[in-house]
């Protein structure tokens, strides 16, 4: 199928683009940004979106790009996924991302797509945003009046509907590193290996000395509107000495991981429903736990 | 109307476009290169595969005006000399295609997959080629005929690999 | 390009494991040769419909119904019409007095209901996405604009989704006839003497859910005129059929109307009809004067390419103690979707004569009711009947083998026709010819590992392993190479099964071969330059096929049912020889002998006993200078034969498959797949091979991806390639293949068709290896598409039904719509949900082999 008509803009900076971001939006008009274009030119391609204008943010260098800054990860909005999953430094400092950039969609659309773009779009199917959910990132957007940040427990506010204010743009995503200990996993489950993700688990889990799960941070996909924090298992976790099951027959990380799906709301789509949904969510925590302590 | 400069196969073109014109309609419509099909609008098929300065990517799935200044080649540009790709030899070598629809894309994804991978096993080939689909063949002889592209090439590295351009996508990080 | 591969690679790979004869150096038949077809297809200079541009050109774009069903109260299409770069806008109205009505060449019974079918709705809408307007324009993106300026006002009627509430008294109508299409019977033997008093019987009901095609060309048409005649180009299997039907139903002379299918992107059955799109771009080009083109989207294609399978299937076997099967009773329910397209009925009755499988048995009955609902019309897809057929026999084999604690393949051998027995004239009237089942199962279970995988599953079965392994086999034959002429009519079917070729020596010794057969993607032009090159001892590169234009090839019965080689194949033969007897005639006149003395070998005449010869090249020169010619004799070397069969052909197979099933997730992982084939004499390993690949894909597909969704309302969920699901490569194993030969004795070539068979064996394989993992808990079905969910419920709802289980789990079995539950063996479709869980399920094994029902939940 076919795009309606738009037009198109192609800022020659970061600050030109806030200017027409929020021009457009002051006159009532319908913009969409353009990063890689890998969810929306499906969208506009079935008509499912009429933007009035596209402003193409894909020819800014300065919002391209890894970088190492002491305690966190920066990387740019529009940083490809090959780009960020080829990184030394995501490799090394946030594997996590890596690992979950590496299942995104396929090597061509990987080509294409940007982290930003995957984080902007707030598609709670997508792999990313419970990524940065789980690792506590921090949004750092733009507008005409300045730069503000915002933490991705925020940022996720409604299906498809990213914090972003009026012409206001994201920069890129600051990623804690967390230092040493930590084992991380994404585990992804989907139908065929190009289909959305039915439920994906993103961990980060740290052992105390004594083998004892210290800390757990848990984001879940396709559990809700947003992606959400598994905070009741997270707490469940905590202490939890990860040995074979007890002589009395109890697991106890099974029984944290069973927690999994507290508090989320589970959709309701062709390829689940809310209970199975719930179950793989559960399942898969315990596997995606299991494979982050190694 | 934007007015994009493009090179697709080694052409160097000027267009005026819409903005909405998708790169793949560019090809077909505007300048006759009909060896790349269109197979899908959700950019899952793959059909539509082209590599863009160096890399591969969905050209439904692709503005035009994304694409000014860049280099294209499509499956059209693969030939050199009048001698084929390695992966197109391997492709008829192995009996890898049936009505061809898919072809020109799965061409393009494997080639860009030995970019990366140049002996890839055989589940490497199959992750590897997971946005492009073929509804003819069962993907078996895809995967021979990639791995033995991937054979061939290496005793005959790079001379004919598609898109210059390698350089250009390290420039981010 | 055509050279013969280097040796080794792939024929040693294919013929590695098969006793067939060596091909020999001389003979092309049996030769892994290289597609002549590739070197366009791998280079881009294909021809796809959508690539034609004509001068002058406009492009066509319809509005479609976003209703599954409604009357249509209005429509205005005015404010499209003024549209920039809009030629034309029409409402069905518009083309009421000359759009006619779609074809349905297969009226299965004497008082189907046929109802009007016109390509653009007028009064009605009666699925989705059936056209209600068009708009001309001069680019395509113009014409997509216009759409949206379009008025249609509609007033929704009740939709029609379910065929068991269709056919109650009181449902909603499709068409004011009633929703019963069609009831079709056909018996053989004393079907209540077989059940009377069975010791056994199994009496299962399954869902073939509603399938998507799925050609990875989308649909196209160009239709253009000169005023005087039309030429349509369509991305069709069907050419010569589509020129018959369009001159029949647009009232265009069919000798003003060519018909041309370019290289044409796969088809699977979904090609095989006369379009709503092909009859109205003509419309258009009639009235506008100019070429016009039509170029589906993915989406578009999803709703509006004919569908496939979509029948409720309930089958009852009657058998002895020992396994013997007494008798098969059949009841279909088939969803014809809201029209019968071009054979609608009748696919569901090419699996009629099917239902018997490979098995002997006293007594067979079978009742097909068509049934109209509000979706889009099915009609062939690969196998076509067959598949469904396969499927339940072969499901309720397994479960009578289960029933009796037999091994499943040791219950088909206890049941299937034995080699010595061929001839067999089975007990739905068909004599199969020829056929070894002992050796290709005996194959196949060697080339699978059967008895170490059998070991591997104690074990797991023993350990409960979270992950267990299941093995599915799956023992078909299909009826394939359609068609004796005299049995298509004897099922009311509106043509014959013939297929003609031409064949002509070229001045210069080179040879063309006209074929009324229409490849898209078989390698036509490849088998068949062997086939031409063998009988005419002529170099296979100089052998030219022209195909796909009725203009070139002007008879032609197409390409579908596997029948291109088993009919089209042998009629160049056919074609072939009686050039041969030609070229005979005129070397003995030439040597000045008798033509019984002159004999034929590897492209020469000879005097027999003598050194003295003729070239087959050198008598094409002589013929076209003609200054030496027999009496009488005109001066060509061609002819023409045209070959109707005197019997289907029987290609069979055993396919065994080995999955892994995640009993905590559901998830399914085909482990392994064997399939061996028996397709007779075989005139090129290589497309064999990849014939069956692909077919084995296709069928796997449907057991565990793929399902053409609708929602309450009859809309369709399943509108692109994101909610569609068709395997990549990165869903599927590699597939082993290996062969059997036992030729056809219904044809010289000895060949049987393949086209299909992988499709038909792989489904039953894949779904039986499933229920094989999950026996233990007490599954015996898992409805396709057999997604991870749907196996996950099939547990819960095993683990539901343990007595004295704690409620434990929480998802609502999957509603199974159809046939009352049967008590004694049915699953129980529609029983009420099991309570909630209050925590992740805990699943008992029920099997007698492990007594205890202690929760396994500790050892994961």
């Amino acid at each position: 199928m076919i795009p309606a008509p738009f037009d198109y803009v192609r800022p020659a900076s970061v600050e030109d683009a806030c200017r027409v971001l929020a021009d457009a939006e002051a006159a009532g008009d319908e913009v969409k940004v353009l990063a890689g274009g890998q969810s929306l030119l499906p969208l506009l391609r079935l008509r499912l979106a009429y933007p009035s204008a596209l402003v193409d943010l894909g020819r800014l260098p300065e919002l391209r790009g890894v970088a190492d800054r002491g305690d966190h990860v920066y990387i740019g909005a529009l940083t490809t996924h090959d780009e960020v999953m080829r990184s030394g430094v995501v490799r090394e400092h946030v594997p996590l991302v890596a690992l979950a950039t590496a299942t995104v969609a396929d090597p061509a659309v990987r080509h294409r797509g940007t982290f930003g773009g995957s984080m902007a779009h707030a598609d709670p199917a997508g792999d990313l945003p419970a990524v940065a959910l789980a690792l506590d990132c921090v949004f750092v957007v733009r507008s005409s009046d300045g730069e503000r940040e915002i933490p991705a427990a925020e940022f996720f506010v409604d299906y498809l509907e990213p914090a972003l204010g009026p012409g206001e743009v994201l920069l890129g995503v600051r990623v804690p590193k967390l230092g040493s200990g930590w084992g991380f996993h994404y585990e992804k489950f989907h139908r065929t290996a190009q289909a959305w993700a039915t439920v994906g688990v993103a961990v980060a889990v740290r052992r105390g000395d004594g083998g004892a799960i210290e800390e757990a941070r848990i984001g879940l996909t396709n559990m809700g509107p947003t992606p959400v924090r598994a905070r009741v298992a997270e707490a469940a976790l905590r202490g939890v000495a990860p040995s074979p099951a007890g002589s009395n027959g109890s697991d106890p990380l099974r029984e944290a991981c069973a927690q999994a799906d507290a508090g989320t709301s589970p959709p309701a789509d062709l390829h689940a429903r809310p209970d199975y949904r719930r179950h793989l969510a559960r399942v898969l925590t315990r596997r995606a736990v299991g494979a982050a302590l190694g | 109307m934007p007015r994009i400069t493009v090179s697709v196969d080694g052409v160097t073109y000027e267009e005026e476009v819409e903005p909405r014109l998708l790169l793949v309609h560019l090809l077909r419509d505007r300048l006759g290169k009909t060896g790349t099909p269109v197979g899908c609008d959700t950019g899952n098929c793959g059909a539509c595969t082209v590599t863009l300065d160096g890399r591969s990517a969905k050209s439904c799935s692709v503005l035009a005006v994304q694409a000014d200044g860049s280099e294209v080649v499509t499956v059209e540009g693969l030939a050199r000399d009048g001698r084929w790709h390695p992966m197109q030899e391997a492709f008829h070598a192995e009996h890898a295609l049936q009505c061809g629809y898919c072809t020109p894309g799965m061409l393009m994804a494997a080639i860009d997959l030995l970019r990366d991978d140049p002996d890839p096993s055989e589940e490497a080939v199959r992750r590897g080629l997971e946005g492009n689909l073929c509804r003819c063949t069962g993907y078996t002889n895809i995967v021979r005929a990639v791995r033995r592209a991937a054979a061939e090439m290496s005793r005959a590295p790079h001379e004919r690999m598609p898109g210059a351009a390698e350089d250009r996508e390290a420039a981010a990080s | 390009m055509t050279e013969e591969l280097d040796a080794g690679l792939v024929a040693g790979r294919i013929a590695e494991s098969d006793q067939m004869s060596e091909p020999s150096a001389e003979r092309e038949m049996g030769r892994a040769r290289r597609r002549k077809e590739d070197a366009r297809l791998v280079t881009g200079r294909t021809m796809w419909t959508d690539n034609i541009q004509l001068p002058g050109m406009l492009y066509v774009a319809f509005l479609r119904s976003p209703m599954a069903h409604a009357r249509i109260t209005g429509v205005n299409v005015s404010a499209a019409r003024s549209r920039p770069g809009v030629v034309a806008a029409y409402s069905g109205r518009d083309l009421a007095g000359e759009q006619g009505s779609l074809p349905c060449a297969w009226p299965v019974t004497e008082d189907i209901v046929i109802p009007d079918h016109p390509p653009m709705a007028v009064d009605e809408v009666r699925y989705p996405g059936e056209a209600v307007a068009c708009v001309v324009a001069t680019d395509r993106y113009r014409a997509a604009d216009a759409l949206e300026a379009i008025a249609v006002d509609y007033e929704p009627l009740d939709p029609v989704l379910d065929m068991t509430e269709a056919l109650a008294e009181g449902a909603p109508k499709v068409h004011e006839a009633g929703n019963r299409a069609f009831t079709w019977k056909f018996a053989g033997g004393d079907i209540d003497a077989a059940f009377r008093d069975a010791p056994v019987v199994i009496d299962r009901t399954y869902v073939q859910q509603r399938l998507i095609p799925t050609a990875m060309e989308p649909r196209a048409v160009v239709a253009t005129t000169d005023g005087d005649g039309f030429t349509l180009y369509s991305a069709t299997q069907i050419p010569h059929v589509l020129r018959v039907m369009l001159a029949m139903t647009t009232g265009i002379p069919e000798h003003k109307l060519r018909v041309v299918a370019p290289d044409v992107g796969g088809g699977f059955g979904s090609k095989l009809q006369v379009t709503a799109e092909e009859v109205l771009a003509l419309l258009l080009a009639r009235r506008l004067g100019r070429p016009v083109k039509w170029t589906e989207s993915r989406s578009e294609g999803n709703l509006t390419v004919h569908h496939g399978r979509d029948q409720l299937q309930r089958i009852a076997v009657a058998a002895d103690r020992d396994g013997r099967i007494r008798g098969v009773r059949v009841e279909l329910l088939a969803d014809m979707g809201a029209y019968l397209m071009l054979v609608t009925p009748g696919v569901p009755l090419l699996g009629a004569f099917m239902y018997n499988g490979i098995y002997k048995m006293d007594a067979y009955d079978f009742t097909c009711t068509g049934v109209f609902t509000t979706k889009m019309p099915t009609d062939a897809y690969r196998g076509a009947g067959r598949p469904e057929a396969t499927f339940a026999i072969e499901r309720a084999v397994d479960e009578l083998a289960h029933e009796l604690g037999i091994d499943p393949v040791e219950v088909r051998r206890r049941n299937w026709i034995t080699r010595e027995e061929f001839p067999y004239t089975t007990i739905a009237g068909l004599t199969y010819d020829s056929g070894d089942y002992e050796a290709a199962t005996e194959k196949a279970l060697a080339m699978f590992g059967y008895d170490e995988l059998r070991a591997e599953q104690a074990d797991r079965r023993e350990r409960r392993d979270p992950v267990q392994l299941g093995i599915g086999v799956s023992t078909y034959t299909e009826m394939c190479g359609l068609a004796p002429s005299r049995v298509l009519g004897s099922l009311s079917y509106g043509a014959g099964g013939w297929e003609h070729a031409a064949v002509r020596l070229l001045p210069t010794g080179k040879v063309e071969v006209v074929t009324g057969t229409s490849p898209h993607g078989q390698g036509h032009e490849t088998a068949w330059s062997q086939i031409a090159a063998d009988a005419l001892g002529v170099p296979f590169e100089d052998v030219s096929v022209l195909h796909g234009d009725t203009s070139v090839a002007h008879r032609g019965m197409d390409t579908y049912g596997s029948r291109s080689l088993v009919v089209g194949g042998v009629a160049v033969l056919a074609a072939c020889e009686k050039v041969k007897e030609r070229a005979r005639e005129l070397a003995a006149h030439l040597m000045e002998a008798s033509a019984d003395d002159v004999e034929f070998d590897g492209g020469r005449f000879r005097v027999r006993g003598t050194d003295e010869g003729r070239t087959i090249q050198e008598l094409a020169l002589a013929a076209f200078a003609a200054h030496d010619l027999p009496g009488g004799f005109e001066p060509r070397l061609d002819a023409e034969a045209t070959f109707d069969p005197d019997n289907f052909s029987f290609p069979h197979g055993t396919h065994l498959c080995a999955v892994e099933v995640d009993t905590e997730t559901g998830r399914c992982a085909i482990r392994s797949y064997v399939a061996v084939d028996d397709v007779g004499s075989v005139v090129n390993p290589l497309i064999v091979e990849g014939q069956v690949h692909g077919g084995i894909a296709q069928g796997v597909g449907q057991a565990l991806f793929e399902e053409a969704v609708h929602d309450a309302d009859g809309n369709l969920v399943t509108t692109t390639m994101a909610d569609y699901l068709i395997p990549s490569a990165a869903d599927l194993p590699e597939f082993t293949t290996g062969r059997t030969e036992t030729p056809a004795t219904s044809n010289p070539l000895g060949v049987k068709g393949v086209g299909e068979a992988g499709t038909i064996a792989s489904t039953p394989a894949v779904v039986n290896a499933i229920t094989d993992a999950l026996r233990p808990y007490g599954v015996r079905d898992v409805r396709m598409p057999c997604t991870p969910e749907r196996i996950w419920r099939a547990l819960a709802e095993a683990e539901a039904a343990v007595p004295g289980q704690a409620p434990a789990t929480g998802p609502a079995p999957a509603a199974v719509p159809g046939f009352a539950p049967v008590p004694t063996h049915g699953s129980t479709p529609g029983a009420a949900p099991p309570p909630a869980p209050a925590s992740e399920p805990i699943r008992g094994f029920v099997a007698p082999a492990t007594s205890e029902s202690a929760p396994e939940g500790g050892a994961r």
